[in-house]
């Protein structure tokens, strides 16, 4: 605080602009070829990748999902979100568990609480090089529900501890003594409890194993097996395909995106207006407990 | 009101024999007998980390007690869960569940147990309007203010029908105004339920206000149980008298022990007292502790200081509505604290510097069980 001088907040000091200028070009930088892909991928039947646009249309949107040209896309569309939803599902629940059970030190929680975060660290191609070539060890086919996935959850439920203890860390264990003060079991506390207060919490596990999971590339490469991911289905047509239907890839993945933040942060929404909508009408509020 | 004087129907009637409770190598209890008899309001007093939480939550079944029998009417409760014990806890927090409505909190303990959703919600509702709180039913804790939000959990905790409800620092959040009326209905609905409360606190007032039974506690002991009279004029160590206020504690060594008076040297003053049974021997330490309001302060009339007399210079003056805190500083640095009336100070204004002289009666003495050793002289109670 710099006292009195700046109780006129007219006037601002020059850090304001060099830092307005920066916001500006980071902004730039990330929307502007971004919002060059989306509006490319509107290109006319005839028009190239790039600059000028030879009309509008939803052509390349077509073309996409016609295999013939652009390869299995809509598979590799269907097999991302199915992988997506499985990584959510077990991140959610192993991580909420590990995050109880975190709260209380056990003998060699730390030991156990470093082996789970190395892997955070560990470089994704080095992770899934090593779960392909164990596989190819026993002999067994790598697949993408397979060992794709194991190689995933390396990497999504070290990060779904990791917010669970930053929720847990909120959470007072009062409400869980009360819980069994008023006779409830332990399942009871857990799932009538626990579960709704750190609802919101678990919402943000889930989306970032869904999302960790969706665009997932260096882990998937070596051990998606046959077939391929949305990622690496991507990788594959910035190298084959050669027209518009690349960004229409683009905008539809993005959208996808965007629909599950929208979902989540929605449902987190509706989670507090429903808790909301039991406020009583506007004229009893200002009563007292009694007068 | 004394707690032998309730009815016979009274429940939970509350007994500790020789209650320890480790944390690793930390004692927090250490070898409690306590007796709490059913019906009574009962509040343990202490200051931070004396224990007193943990014997409450010893108490609930939230701490197991690491030695020694929790008994609740006569049966060992160790081992049983909190709505097996007869017990139900007011957490200090509140601890009402936030995604629920007032009556859905209130209705908990119903619905755990399979009532079905019309009957818990009527029996809930009865008891919200117990605690005046029938038209809050709907909203949800984080709408409701503090003292609103503790009588939701008072009424979640009786809806169980406890024997015993315990009461963890319930008044400390609120602000003053809301804390002596609260004080005043949580004494109400003790009565009308006719069940025991056990109440910790660390405000002095609070406690001698409210209890039939006031637990004064210190490190993991009991400095003394007794009735909140007791505790405040009788003190029984020279930590309760400093701990509850009111008191200045002095000590010095006995001189005399003739007829039946005690006579104690007190860094060169000399203090009379009737004797206690056995009586001290001559060269003994002894405490004993004189109350703030039984003694007389008069301007020096320069005669040498009798028997139960002490000078000082006065170093603050409080105005406190009906009396006026005046604390002195004697010539050996050491305080000595008086309250006076405020017809009688403002007789006399005294300010701060002036000489003065205390004088009491040696009846106004009362004798104090060396419970410790002290390098000082004599304390003053810094309390109020």
């Amino acid at each position: 605080m710099a006292g009195a001088s700046h109780k006129d907040y007219g006037k601002r000091p020059w850090t304001f602009y060099a830092l307005a200028a920066f916001f500006t070009l980071f902004v730039l930088f990330l929307y502007g070829p971004m919002s060059a892909i989306y509006i490319l991928s509107f290109q006319g039947p005839t028009g190239g990748l790039t600059f000028p646009m030879q009309g509008t249309s939803l052509h390349w949107f077509h073309a996409l999902f016609a295999q013939e040209r652009t390869g299995d896309f809509a598979g590799a569309f269907a097999r991302s979100i199915v992988l997506a939803l499985i990584v959510l599902t077990l991140t959610v629940a192993f991580s909420v568990l590990a995050g109880l059970a975190f709260r209380r030190r056990f003998p060699g929680s730390s030991l156990v609480f470093y082996l789970a975060v190395a892997s955070l660290i560990m470089p994704g191609i080095l992770v899934g090089l090593g779960v392909g070539l164990t596989f190819q060890l026993f002999e067994v086919q790598t697949r993408w529900y397979l060992s794709a996935l194991g190689a995933q959850l390396t990497w999504t439920l070290p990060f779904g501890l990791l917010i669970m203890f930053a929720v847990l860390s909120r959470f007072n264990r009062a409400y869980e003594e009360a819980g069994r003060d008023l006779g409830a079991s332990n399942w009871q506390i857990f799932w009538m409890v626990v579960v709704p207060i750190v609802l919101p919490g678990i919402i943000g596990v889930a989306l970032f194993g869904f999302t960790l999971s969706y665009d997932e590339f260096p882990r998937s490469l070596l051990t998606a097996g046959a077939q391929n991911t949305l990622p690496m289905e991507i990788w594959g047509m910035t190298t084959n395909v050669t027209s518009p239907a690349l960004y229409a890839l683009g905008t539809v993945t993005t959208l996808v995106s965007f629909a599950v933040i929208a979902l989540a942060l929605g449902s987190i929404a509706l989670i507090q207006r429903r808790r909301a909508q039991r406020v009583v009408p506007a004229g009893q509020a200002a009563a007292g407990p009694q007068a | 009101m004394e707690p032998g004087k309730k009815n016979a129907s009274a429940r939970g009637g509350i007994e500790l024999v020789g209650v320890t409770k480790r944390f690793g190598d930390t004692v927090a209890v250490r070898n409690i007998d306590l007796k709490i008899p059913a019906g009574a309001y009962c509040c343990l007093l202490g200051p931070s980390g004396c224990g007193k939480t943990t014997i409450l939550r010893m108490i609930a079944g939230h701490e197991q007690p690491t030695e020694g029998a929790v008994l609740i009417d006569g049966q060992n409760v160790l081992g049983a869960p909190p709505v097996a014990r007869g017990t139900a806890m007011m957490f200090q927090s509140y601890a009402l569940f936030p995604h629920l409505s007032c009556l859905d909190n209130v209705a908990f303990n119903l619905k755990v147990r399979g009532v079905g959703k019309a009957e818990r919600h009527v029996r809930a509702a009865e008891m919200l309007a117990r605690v005046h709180m029938r038209e809050f039913a709907e909203r949800l804790p984080a709408q409701l203010s503090g003292g609103q939000q503790q009588r939701i959990a008072l009424a979640r905790a009786l809806i169980t029908n406890p024997r015993v409800l315990l009461l963890d620092e319930p008044l400390s959040a609120l602000d003053e105004f809301l804390r002596l009326q609260m004080r005043g209905e949580l004494r109400r609905i003790q009565n009308e339920f006719g069940i025991s409360f056990i109440h910790v606190t660390h405000t002095q007032m609070e406690a001698i206000a409210l209890a039939d039974m006031v637990v004064v506690m210190d490190q993991g002991h009991i400095e003394q149980a007794a009735s909140a009279r007791d505790v405040f004029d009788r003190p029984r160590t020279p930590y309760v008298a400093r701990f509850l206020g009111g008191q200045n504690v002095l000590s010095g060594t006995v001189t005399d022990t003739g007829a039946g008076v005690v006579t104690i040297d007190s860094g060169g003053q000399r203090i009379r007292i009737s004797a206690p049974d056995p009586a001290p021997a001559v060269g003994a330490r002894f405490q004993v502790a004189v109350r703030r309001d039984r003694v007389r302060l008069q301007r020096p009339r320069g005669e040498p200081l009798g028997v139960n007399m002490v000078s000082g210079r006065v170093s603050a003056v409080e105005y406190q509505g009906f009396w006026l805190k005046i604390t002195l500083e004697e010539a050996s640095g050491e305080e000595f604290v008086v309250n006076q009336s405020d017809s009688t100070f403002f007789a006399d204004p005294l300010e701060v510097g002036d000489e003065v002289v205390v004088q009491w009666q040696p009846e106004e003495v009362h004798y104090l069980t060396v419970g410790e050793q002290t390098g000082a002289a004599r304390v003053a109670v810094g309390a109020h």
